[in-house]
């Protein structure tokens, strides 16, 4: 039973790590109808930034933190300035294609000025909070990944329902053109998407490089954040936290189980995501919480 | 469709042909006369590039089918390559099959493959498709390195050289002309399947599916042919870059090679025959140049440079395409072709 919550508990961890890449995902798609595939590799990048930030600048954890937000606010309005302004009103693969070549250019930059190479968060740079419950032990890593996560989930959420530009977005979600007639400019709420998702995104990098060290393949992880989107729904920010929590769960329990059954020793972990998505789309494409959209011709 | 003045069709047979005129017969024979002696003039370097650029063109040929054509996008073809790969390395090595029996069952195999993670494509479009696509990249890769016994696991299989009735495959440029004629033969295949009542619907499957079925159009057996006939091209050419390196692994079909197709697609022009050559030359030989400035690079920067402006030049020219030229080189061209017709008016 212990190894059984063991791995809820890490499943909760990195659950949360799901949702804070898929909202970044749900975000950018409410606002501006757009996929960012790119997510991911924000993440990749976050932990790139936070190991210079980190170790060979000595900055502490807290100016760290502000510092990587920081280059992400700018990361953001860079991008949306310049990549996805110009493709407002063109079909749906020109917009995917756009953050797919943004991701290119991404793991690039990553390998240019770091190598490409693993990087081990060193112990006792990022704070060691450990707690024990009943025999289940939780590592540092990860409770400070849960701690963190949930802060931003909830200060999103409340930022969403509480404050003006919340609003804004959520109504530029709901009808773009009576929101512009409104006198609400549109791209101010597109550029704050795009900063909201490269925020979410650099976070999540340097919560996930504290668990388990950052290399380029880190990207993946946002590929299967948006096994999460799918499961939760497109424009749903709730069920991406409801999605990203019980795929984690559930990914590492399967995996913890299964993979001594498998032939040639699992990776079912690796997997597992992926299968979730095709079964999620074939039964129910709309996921859980999504908006289920009639089409006309 | 632009035609010098003077040209008239006066038979039926006349107004669908490819080639109309006789200058574009003597291009035809220009370019057939370049290819063919190519082999004696060109470096080792140009050969290789070459012929792994006529692997990457007969790939793409399906992309352009399913994703420019049908408008089905998929983010997966790597992966069907995979199979197509896995498939002649099983078929050549282990049960012993001829090279030329094994190279159409690796399409076929592939094809079947396709037809089974295109069944989500019936309910699904857009970018959902792409994420059924994705996950049929990873699941393949996954059941690739689960069934060891079979694929060899991450250690791979190796495969052996090709033998076409007693001529033994080997050398770069034998390899050359096997591929060659398969490019050309996929170009003319693909040319030609979008012509034909298939390939109309495609297109209109692409426009709008919902006014497609309306019209008559079977969308449950079109969307799976699209499939099918795109995953066959990437079969036999995941079966021709394994025969060529001589060896087969799931590291040589990275996740990030559907990404690029899809690329050369934007650049080249989605939907246009000649956009996907267009496309594979002009990905391809960005990854050149980088591969070129990378031992300046790696001084200045790091060793790694070269891998990481591989990455961004082609990147930076699918951004620029997206953005000022959304109908790729291929309309380019077109426009090109119209002004030098019309030149001096």
């Amino acid at each position: 039973m212990t190894f059984f919550f063991q791995l809820v508990v890490s499943g909760l961890s990195l659950g949360m790590m799901y949702a804070l890449i898929a909202i970044g995902f749900v975000i950018i798609f409410k606002c501006s109808k757009a996929f960012n595939i790119a997510q991911g590799y924000f993440v990749m990048l976050g932990g790139y930034i936070g190991y210079t930030l980190l170790v060979p600048l000595h900055l502490p954890v807290w100016a760290a933190f502000i510092a990587a937000i920081a280059i992400a606010v700018v990361m953001g309005l860079v991008i949306e300035r310049l990549a996805l302004r110009p493709l407002v009103g063109q079909p749906v693969l020109a917009v995917i294609m756009m953050t797919i070549a943004l991701a290119g250019v991404i793991e690039g930059v990553a390998i240019m000025g770091w190598g490409g190479e693993f990087k081990n968060y060193p112990k006792g740079v990022l704070p060691e909070i450990s707690l024990e419950l009943g025999g289940v032990s939780v590592s540092p890593s990860n409770l400070i990944a849960l701690i963190v996560s949930i802060i931003v989930v909830v200060a999103l959420m409340l930022m969403f329902r509480y404050t003006k530009i919340g609003l804004a977005m959520r109504a530029t979600a709901e009808d773009e053109q009576v929101t512009r007639g409104a006198g609400i400019r549109a791209t101010t709420v597109y550029a704050l998407a795009w900063i909201i998702s490269c925020v979410t995104g650099v976070v999540a990098g340097i919560l996930l490089s504290g668990v388990s060290g950052v290399m380029t393949s880190n990207a993946e992880i946002g590929l299967k954040a948006l096994a999460v989107v799918i499961l939760g729904g497109l424009d749903s920010i709730g069920g991406a936290v409801v999605a990203g929590v019980s795929l984690g769960i559930l990914e590492l329990v399967a995996s913890g189980y299964l993979d001594p059954l498998m032939p040639s020793g699992g990776g079912l972990a690796k997997v597992f995501p992926f299968l979730v998505m095709i079964a999620v789309l074939i039964i129910k494409p709309h996921g859980l919480f999504g908006l289920k959209r009639i089409e006309r011709i | 469709m632009s035609l010098p003045s003077g040209t008239f069709s006066q038979k039926y047979g006349q107004d669908m042909a490819i080639m109309r005129t006789k200058t574009q017969w003597i291009f035809l024979a220009l370019l057939v006369a370049f290819l063919a002696s190519f082999p004696l003039w060109a470096s080792d370097t140009v050969l290789t590039f070459s012929i792994l650029a006529g692997i990457t063109i007969i790939s793409v040929h399906g992309l352009n089918i399913l994703t420019g054509n049908c408008g089905l996008l998929s983010m997966g073809h790597s992966g069907f390559m995979m199979v197509g790969g896995y498939a002649m390395a099983i078929l050549c090595s282990k049960l012993g099959w001829p090279f030329w029996v094994a190279l159409p069952a690796a399409g076929l195999i592939a094809g079947v493959v396709g037809i089974v993670f295109g069944l989500p494509s019936l309910r699904i479009k857009g970018f959902y498709l792409i994420m059924a696509t994705v996950a049929a990249y990873f699941i393949i890769h996954w059941l690739v390195l689960q069934f060891r016994d079979l694929t060899g696991g991450t250690e791979g299989l190796s495969v052996p050289r090709a033998d076409l009735f007693g001529l033994t495959i080997k050398g770069k440029e034998s390899y050359f002309y096997m591929v060659l004629v398969l490019a050309v033969l996929a170009t003319v295949v693909a040319k030609n399947i979008l012509r034909t009542r298939a390939g109309r619907a495609f297109v209109a499957i692409r426009d709008n599916d919902l006014a497609a079925e309306v019209m008559g159009v079977n969308l449950w057996s079109y969307k799976l042919q699209a499939f099918f006939i795109g995953c066959v091209f990437a079969g036999v050419a995941g079966a021709l870059s394994v025969q060529y390196i001589g060896f087969c692994n799931v590291e040589q079909f990275p996740f990030f090679d559907s990404v690029w197709f899809l690329g050369m697609l934007i650049v080249g022009g989605m939907g246009s025959v000649s956009g996907v050559i267009f496309g594979v030359l002009a990905i391809k030989l960005l990854g050149q140049v980088a591969i070129r400035l990378g031992p300046a690079l790696a001084e200045m920067v790091n060793p790694q440079a070269a891998i990481g402006l591989s990455n961004i030049l082609p990147s930076i020219a699918i951004i620029l395409f997206l953005i000022f030229a959304p109908r790729g080189i291929a309309h380019i061209w077109q426009r090109f072709k119209n002004y030098y017709q019309l030149w001096p008016f």
